[in-house]
Formats: structure tokens, C-alpha cells, sequence
């Protein structure tokens, strides 16, 4: 039984994994990569990792995704992209022998080794406890410095997104002053003719 | 009260920085107050610590050590900034304030209405304070910081104002031939530090005796060279006499009581070290002060200039205490620094009085009779010119007799080069005060700007020579338009005159030779130089037969001085030979050696340091710079090449452990 | 738990994770659009989230699925402020790929 659930979820995760990679269409692209998210989460389910395989669906599958998918819409790029050329030469060819020799070398470990260790010594105390309960007993005593840590790390992020997106704001303020001195017709085309840009 | 030994320099530096910060806002005379009264809080500071030191504080040996922070730690060689105070340098620090305190005081009235009134008290401040550090440092390092502070304020103030060529270029002069004497200093710290691993003068008077003869000699015969440089002695003196280019008081504190006096303290401070080295070494040092007093004496009696005359005669001085350092005499050395800071910096403020009175005149053929019109000046400048001429019982006389004394045990010949100078010092300081206050007035004559060049008055006065009679209606007509008219100076300046004209007078006191008991400065003293003192074994008969002779030959001086100068009137025809207003065409000789000979050797040396030293360094700059293309490349700004990159070492790790595995 | 009656070698999953993630890096080299390889990111840091996941289930440890929930935490700030770069980059060059931000370059 647990070998069919492993060989669907699998097949999904690798395909989508796939998908990812070779679509032309970023829309495409992140619709594979829910995919891959959905089968790593039944193999959370199936490695009794219940709570995580909520999460995994509720903020990756949900929130992540569908913020590259905002992202996508906002900014118009979902056009396909020009997989044929190749600028930077040479770089695909190492690039696919840097992952035949990459995965080889993680699968010759998987299979030249096995799983070692000892069991936690602790285990006994939250052993008839369910999964919620021991991640969030670990949480709040072993771990907390760390998750105090992370809330910090998410109220750094929330600033950090204010910023970079204030930022645009004022200077999209600030360029449409001299546009209209110089008579043109609207901000949109002040977006190209940044000094700055010019490099491109 | 010895904690209190950091009080004294960080009242200065803190009027230094005040100044520097509220200086201007603060203006003439408020700046020069607050100066004024940061340097006077020193000088009391430093007495409670003098006293703290004399009673129980200092223990025994009167030594006292205060370590504020660590300077350099640097692995095992650590340089603390502290303050060794001992009976050398609280001495020194006495006088240092008090005579600086006065000139403060002085400054005051003398810089009044100058544009540069609150900078000249910033360089003032910050020369106090960079002297008591060379004075209080406990170790070479930190001496040595004050040692360059007090020459950089040196060559602000020589060049104080600047907009003059002359100015400018003496205090340029001044700067390079100190730093060749600084390189001694400099080469003997690290010959110390090699020799006994630390630079403390504890751990130096400790070691000194382990030295070995020739390790002593090296770093002795460095340290001469520092001193030679910054005491002016030969060949080194040429800075001091154009020196006399910045304002007077500068002239009196820096120049003649404080920082020349700091070479003859270094020795002084290392006597142990010197003692440890071969004996020729104290006898160059004494040679070279001796050869130093009598050259300078020579060239003394010849000039014009009021403040000339006495910048040779302070490099003459100076002479006398390389001469009393050289003989062993360590605390005559010192005593005469006391003394000849007294009736020096009353000599030069008494000048800088006549100078400001005169309206900026510096050329003495232009002063005369005087002594009516300025009476306090001129009665505190004859007390400096007694003391000087080592008249007894003026403070001069004590201590010139027992550098002479030293000289004697030395040697016969030092001795008499000591004697002739006094002759000559007694002669040339009666031509200056009988030219300045005696005399009948020839200032009314003055046609030419004041503070002409020499040159000029020169050849003015020697065409004025043979019809003094027809020209004088012309001259009178001229003088009607640039009259000039000497006053007595305000009391800020005539204070400190008397004060040190007082100490002039009683400064003997401190170590009267006639009786021990009285030797109050030479017992204080004995802990910090009995490595290097030598002891008299002369009978009193001999002492107090040179005592005499050394009397006779003052008052033969000042006698032949009045013979010839007292009657002087302006038409007489100059009696000093040429050569001597020259200064033995000394100078001369030295641009001629560096423009000819010495200018390509300079030239090869500054080849060598081009190209062999900042070819040795652009080298390996050069050759980084190529490295540096070269992987430049790897640095295409393309993230993904980046990316390839990480990925290939994570292939490698990877392959690492697997292999491991492997083998395991 | 019927299935953890006959459960399968964790070499398995470890397996699948190594193909995850190796398929994710070459994604990631070899495509020029920012927001895919985004993506390919994300299948990295999946990739890695299942070793840990097996791991703790193999070694009896809830620590494991701990440290799954800090990289869930630190994805979700990550992709915050990376789409914000991203975004703000390409509305200033439409259409720009990571090979046309080289301004680093040597």
C-alpha cells in the first residue's frame, strides 16, 4: 500500500519538478511546481508528518504560489519564455553535467549508506502524543530562541517589502514631475528612460 | 597628591582644545586668559605634586609612576601611556609651567591687536602640553611624541606669520634640520627596545648596567645626535638663530627656556645608558658643547639684531650644559637649565618689552639710552645680563661655576674654552645692554621702516660714517614723519619681567656649592643620576680659585664692553669684524654643500628610494594588479555562472563524503 | 497506522529527494527568467525538506520536522522580499532575464 502512495506521489513530485524546469510559460511553470508542492506533501502525510503536510499545502501550495502568480499577472511576463538560445556558452552542457554528477553522487550516498543514529532519548516523554503536540512542545521550550528569532526575521521581511515597494512610489512621483515639463504624454514611458537604465 | 601628576598636562590640552574650538568666539585678550590660566592651574598642580613627591608619597627613591591606558599592545612589546614622575622630571616640570605660565602672561599683553591672537595661544597650549609629555612620558615612545609635538609647535610658531617669505622658510629650516636629529632619537628607541625588550626608563635604568659596552655606545651616541638636533648644537645649530623669526615670547619659551633644554634632559633621563658606554662618547659631548659655547660666543659679539644676539647666546648656553653633560655633570647640567630658563626668558621678554616699546625695531644701532624711558624693562634686563655675565651673586654665577668646576676635572683645555666664553658672554650681553640703555638716544634717527634687514641699516650706517654732521638735517626731516616713540610696556608684561628677574637673582639659592647642606638640588637629584655622576675630588682651594677666575674673566667681559660701547654714538664706524656678523660664513658653507656635493648624493638616494624601494613595493603591487585581472574574468556578473560554480563545489563535497564512505 | 505496518526503506525517499533537488539546481542553471528560477528554488529547499521529514520519522525524532517548519518560515520570508527585488527590477526592464543584470562584472 505504502509503496503504491510512494510511487504516485513520486511520479508527481518529479513530474511537476520537470514541468518547472523545461515550460516555456511561467504561469506554466508555477502550475508544476504546485504539483511537485501537492506530492511532497502526501509524502509528509505518509511519513506521518501530518501537521507539516498542512502547512506545506496551506502557505506553499497557498501562498507562495500564488504570490509568484500575482507576480507573473503584475508584471505581464507571462509570455513564453526563448528556451532555444543559450547565451552564456557552454553553460548548459556543464550545467547538465553538473546534475548527472550531482544526483549521481547524492544517490551513491543513499545507496552506499544507511540510516544510523540513535533514537531521541527523550522520546518516551511525548511519545503517546500526537504530531501537533510534540512540534509544538519542541517549539516553545527547546527551540524557542529560535523561534523568537524567526518572528523577527518575518517582521524584517514585512519591512523590507514596505520598503522596496514605497521606494518605486516616490520615484514614480518624482519622475512624472519633470515628464510633464519636458511634454510627454505620460509616466509610462519614463520607466525606460532612466539614466540609470540605459546600461541594458 | 602625586594622583594628581595627570592633572598637569591635560590642563593645557584642555585649554588647547577649548581654544581650538571657541578660540575666535572668544577673541583677544579672553583667549589669551584662559591660556593664561590653564598653563597657571598646571604650575599649581605641579607644585602639589612636587610637595606630594618630597613628603612620604614618592617612597624612598622619590619615583612615582602613573599608567593611564596601554598605548601599542602589540604582542609581547606594549607601550603604556604614563607618567614617570621622579626628581628630574617634576624639576623640570616646575620651571616648564612656571616660566611658561608667565609668558602666558606676557603673551598677553605683547600679541594684543594681532590678527593671530587666539591661534598663537592654540600652538601655545598645545606646546606646554606637548613638553610636559616629553618631560613626564615614562618611556622613550611617549617622550619622543612630545619631542615631535613640541617641534611641529616650534615650526608653527617660527612661521606664525607666515604671509612673510622668511618667516615661512626659517620655520621650514628649523623642521628639516630637527628631523635629522629625530632620526637619532628614533634609530635609539628601536636599538633600545632590541637590547633590553622595553623602552620604560625603569626597565632602562634597571638593564642599563647589563648593557654591552658597545650596544651602550650606539644607542648613546644616537641620542647625542637627537639632542644635538634639538638643543642646536653644532653642526645642528643653524635652525636656532633664524628661528628668532616668530614672535618674541615664542621665542622666550620654546626657544630659549623649554624645548631646546629637552635634548640636554634626554641625555640627562639616559645618563645610566651613557655611563655604560665607552668613555669617548661623554667626551665628544663634551667637546661638542664646548666647541658649540665658544662659537657661538663669537658670533654673539657681532650682531645687530637684539634677538639675534641673544639666540646665539642661548646656543652658547646650551653649549655650557652639553659641556656640564659631557664632564658628568648631570645636576649642573640641570641647574644651569633652571638658572638660564630664568634669566633667559628675562632677557628675551625684556627684548620683546624694547621691541614692542620701539614700535617692532629689532636692530640695536637704532635703540640706545633707553633705560629713562622704559625703567622697568631696563632695570629687570640688567638683573638678566648680571645673571648672565655670571656676576656673583647673581643665579648665573652659581651655576656657570660648577659646570667650569666639572669642566676643570675633565679637562684643563675644556675649562678654558668654558672661561673664554664666559669672557666673551659677559662681553657681548654688556655691548647689547649698553647699545639698548645706555647711550645717547639714536632711535630718533630711524629713517627705514621698523624691523629693517640688517643689510640695509647696515650700509645706511656705514655710508652715514664720515659726515654724520651734513647728513643729520636730512635724517631729522625723515624721522619727523616715522617718529618713534618708546614707552613702557602694560603691566601683563612687565609682571612676569620682574618675577623672573627676581628668580634670576635667587635662583642660585637652590644649590649654593659653598656648603653641602645647601646643595638642596644635587641631593634631590642624587637617585636619578648617580649612574652617571661624576664626583668632584677637587680641593675647595681649587674651587674656589676658578670661582674667582671665572669672576675676574665676567667682569674683564662687561669692563671691555663698556670701554668700547658705552660712548657709542651712531657715527661710529661698526667695530665687529665682518666674518663673525656671518657667523663664520657657516651657513654659507652649508647651501654650498648641499647645492654642490651633498645634492647629488641626495639625488642617488632619491634614485634609490624610487626605484629600489618603490619599485620593491609597486612590484608587488604591480603584480597583485595582474593576479587580480586574471580573476577578474571569473567575475562575468552572470549569476548563473555563479550559480555553476556552487553547484561544482557541492559536486565535490559530495564526492568527498562519498569516497570517505567508501573507504570507511 | 495500517501503512506503518510494512514500511518502506527510507532510502527510498532519500532517493526521490536527490533526483528533487538535482532536478531543481540544473533548473536553476539553465534558466534566465528570475521568476523560474525562483521556482527552482523552491524545489531545492522542498528537496531538502523530505530528507529531513524522513529522517525524523527513521530516527524516531520530532526535531526533524521542527527544522522543516524554521525552513518554511525562512522560504516564506525569502520569497517576500525576493519577489519584491524581482518585482521592482522588472518594472524597470520588462522582460529582463539574470543574464542582463551583469553590472557586477569585473
Amino acid at each position: 500500500m505504502e509503496y503504491a502512495v510512494f510511487a504516485v506521489a513520486a511520479i508527481i513530485v518529479l513530474a511537476g519538478a520537470f514541468g518547472v524546469v523545461v515550460s516555456r510559460n511561467p504561469v506554466h511553470a508555477a502550475l508544476s511546481l504546485v504539483a511537485t508542492l501537492f506530492g511532497v506533501a502526501v509524502l509528509f502525510v505518509a511519513q506521518e508528518a501530518h501537521f507539516l503536510a498542512a502547512v506545506q499545502v496551506i502557505v506553499y501550495a497557498g501562498a507562495i504560489v500564488v504570490l509568484f502568480l500575482f507576480v507573473i499577472m503584475l508584471l505581464g511576463v507571462d509570455r513564453a519564455d526563448d528556451l532555444d538560445t543559450e547565451p552564456l556558452i557552454g553553460q548548459r552542457p556543464a550545467a547538465v553535467l553538473a546534475g548527472l554528477a550531482l544526483g549521481g553522487a547524492l544517490v551513491a550516498v543513499v545507496v552506499t549508506s544507511t540510516v544510523t543514529g540513535a533514537p531521541r532519548s527523550g522520546a518516551e516523554d511525548s511519545a503517546g502524543a500526537d504530531n501537533v503536540t510534540q512540534i509544538g512542545r519542541l517549539l516553545f521550550t527547546e527551540h524557542l530562541f529560535a523561534f523568537e528569532a524567526t518572528s523577527v526575521l518575518l517582521v524584517i521581511a514585512v519591512v523590507g517589502a514596505v520598503v522596496l515597494a514605497r521606494r518605486r512610489r516616490i520615484e514614480e512621483i518624482d519622475r512624472e514631475e519633470p515628464v510633464t515639463d519636458l511634454g510627454r504624454d505620460d509616466g509610462s514611458a519614463g520607466d525606460a528612460d532612466e539614466p540609470v537604465e540605459e546600461h541594458a | 597628591m602625586v594622583e594628581l601628576t595627570w592633572v598637569i598636562p591635560a590642563l593645557p590640552l584642555l585649554g588647547f582644545l577649548l581654544l581650538l574650538a571657541f578660540g575666535r568666539r572668544l577673541g583677544d585678550p579672553l583667549a589669551g586668559w584662559l591660556a593664561t590660566a590653564t598653563v597657571g592651574g598646571s604650575f599649581a598642580a605641579t607644585v602639589v605634586v612636587f610637595l606630594g613627591l618630597r613628603g612620604a608619597d614618592g617612597g624612598d627613591a622619590h619615583r612615582y609612576t602613573q599608567t593611564l591606558f596601554t598605548w601599542l599592545p602589540a604582542g609581547g612589546f606594549s607601550v603604556d601611556v604614563g607618567f614617570l614622575v621622579d626628581p628630574l622630571s617634576i624639576t623640570m616640570c616646575l620651571f616648564v609651567t612656571g616660566t611658561a605660565a608667565l609668558i602666558h602672561l606676557y603673551s598677553i599683553g605683547y600679541m594684543h591687536g594681532d590678527e593671530g591672537f587666539s591661534r598663537f595661544f592654540v600652538y601655545m597650549n598645545l606646546f606646554v602640553f606637548s613638553m610636559l609629555v616629553l618631560v613626564l612620558g615614562d618611556n622613550l615612545l611617549l617622550t619622543f611624541l612630545g619631542w615631535e609635538g613640541v617641534g611641529a609647535c616650534s615650526y608653527f610658531l617660527i612661521a606664525f606669520w607666515h604671509t612673510k617669505e622668511a618667516n615661512a622658510s626659517a620655520g621650514k629650516k628649523a623642521f628639516v634640520t630637527n628631523r635629522i636629529g629625530d632620526w637619532g632619537y628614533l634609530v635609539a628607541i628601536l636599538l633600545t627596545f632590541f637590547a633590553l625588550g622595553s623602552i620604560t626608563y625603569t626597565d632602562i635604568f634597571a638593564g642599563a648596567g647589563g648593557l654591552a659596552t658597545t650596544t651602550a655606545t650606539a644607542i648613546a651616541v644616537l641620542l647625542v645626535i637627537g639632542a644635538i638636533g634639538k638643543s642646536a648644537q653644532l653642526p645642528l645649530y643653524v635652525w636656532l638663530p633664524d628661528a628668532m623669526a616668530g614672535p618674541t615670547p615664542v621665542s622666550a619659551l620654546i626657544h630659549a627656556a623649554t624645548m631646546v633644554t629637552a635634548g640636554v634632559y634626554l641625555l640627562t633621563r639616559m645618563n645610566p645608558v651613557i655611563a655604560q658606554a665607552s668613555p669617548w662618547v661623554s667626551t665628544t659631548i663634551a667637546v661638542v658643547g664646548a666647541a658649540t659655547a665658544l662659537f657661538a660666543a663669537t658670533v654673539a659679539v657681532a650682531q645687530h639684531d637684539i634677538k639675534r644676539v641673544l639666540a646665539y647666546s642661548t646656543v652658547s648656553q646650551l653649549g655650557y650644559m652639553f659641556l656640564a653633560v659631557g664632564s658628568g655633570a648631570y645636576v649642573a647640567a640641570i641647574f644651569h637649565m633652571v638658572t638660564h630658563a630664568f634669566f633667559k626668558a628675562l632677557l628675551f621678554l625684556g627684548s620683546g618689552s624694547v621691541i614692542h616699546g620701539m614700535g617692532g625695531e629689532q636692530d640695536m644701532r637704532r635703540m640706545g639710552g633707553l633705560r629713562a624711558l622704559m625703567p622697568v624693562t631696563a632695570a629687570t634686563f640688567i638683573v638678566g645680563w648680571l645673571a648672565i655675565a655670571g656676576v656673583p651673586p647673581f643665579s648665573g654665577f652659581w651655576s656657570k661655576d660648577e659646570v667650569l668646576l666639572f669642566a676643570w676635572e675633565k679637562h684643563p683645555l675644556l675649562w678654558a674654552v668654558g672661561l673664554v666664553t664666559a669672557l666673551l658672554t659677559a662681553f657681548y650681553m654688556g655691548r647689547l645692554v649698553f647699545l639698548t640703555f645706555f647711550g645717547e638716544p639714536r632711535w630718533r634717527r630711524a629713517g627705514t621702516h621698523p624691523g629693517g634687514e640688517a643689510e640695509q641699516s647696515a650700509a645706511e650706517v656705514a655710508d652715514d660714517g664720515g659726515g654724520a654732521t651734513s647728513t643729520a638735517t636730512a635724517v631729522t626731516a625723515v624721522a619727523a614723519e616715522q617718529e618713534v616713540h618708546p614707552h613702557e610696556s602694560p603691566w601683563t608684561m612687565t609682571v612676569p619681567l620682574v618675577v623672573l628677574a627676581g628668580l634670576s637673582l635667587l635662583g642660585g639659592v637652590i644649590n649654593l656649592s659653598f656648603l653641602s647642606r645647601l646643595q638642596v638640588l644635587e641631593h634631590w637629584l642624587e637617585p636619578v643620576v648617580e649612574a652617571g655622576e661624576h664626583h668632584l675630588d677637587s680641593s675647595s682651594g681649587v674651587k674656589l680659585g676658578l670661582a674667582v677666575v671665572a669672576t675676574v674673566a665676567s667682569l674683564v667681559g662687561i669692563g671691555l664692553a663698556s670701554v668700547l660701547y658705552l660712548r657709542r654714538s651712531a657715527a661710529d664706524r661698526p667695530a665687529e669684524p665682518d666674518i663673525l656678523l656671518e657667523g663664520w660664513h657657516y651657513d654659507q658653507a652649508v647651501s654650498a654643500f648641499a647645492g654642490g656635493p651633498g645634492r647629488r648624493f641626495f639625488d642617488a638616494t632619491t634614485w634609490f628610494d624610487r626605484h629600489i624601494v618603490d619599485g620593491a613595493v609597486n612590484g608587488v603591487a604591480a603584480l597583485i594588479r595582474g593576479l587580480g585581472g586574471v580573476a577578474r574574468g571569473l567575475q562575468s556578473g552572470y549569476v548563473r555562472s555563479y550559480a555553476l560554480g556552487v553547484a561544482a563545489g557541492a559536486v565535490v563535497l559530495v564526492a568527498v563524503f562519498v569516497l570517505r564512505g567508501v573507504a570507511l | 497506522m495500517i501503512l506503518a505496518a510494512t514500511p518502506i526503506s527510507a532510502s527510498w525517499y532519500l532517493g526521490l529527494s536527490a533526483l528533487l533537488f538535482t532536478v531543481g539546481a540544473v533548473g536553476l542553471l539553465v534558466r534566465r527568467n528570475p521568476l523560474v528560477m525562483f521556482m527552482c528554488v523552491e524545489l531545492m529547499l522542498n528537496a531538502v525538506n523530505l530528507t529531513f521529514v524522513t529522517f525524523a520519522r527513521e530516527l524516531d525524532d520530532v526535531g526533524g520536522q521542527v527544522v522543516v517548519f524554521f525552513v518554511l518560515v525562512v522560504a516564506a520570508a525569502e520569497v517576500v522580499i525576493g519577489l519584491g527585488i524581482i518585482v521592482g527590477i522588472l518594472r524597470r526592464r520588462p522582460g529582463a532575464t539574470a543574464d542582463d543584470l551583469s553590472l557586477l562584472k569585473g
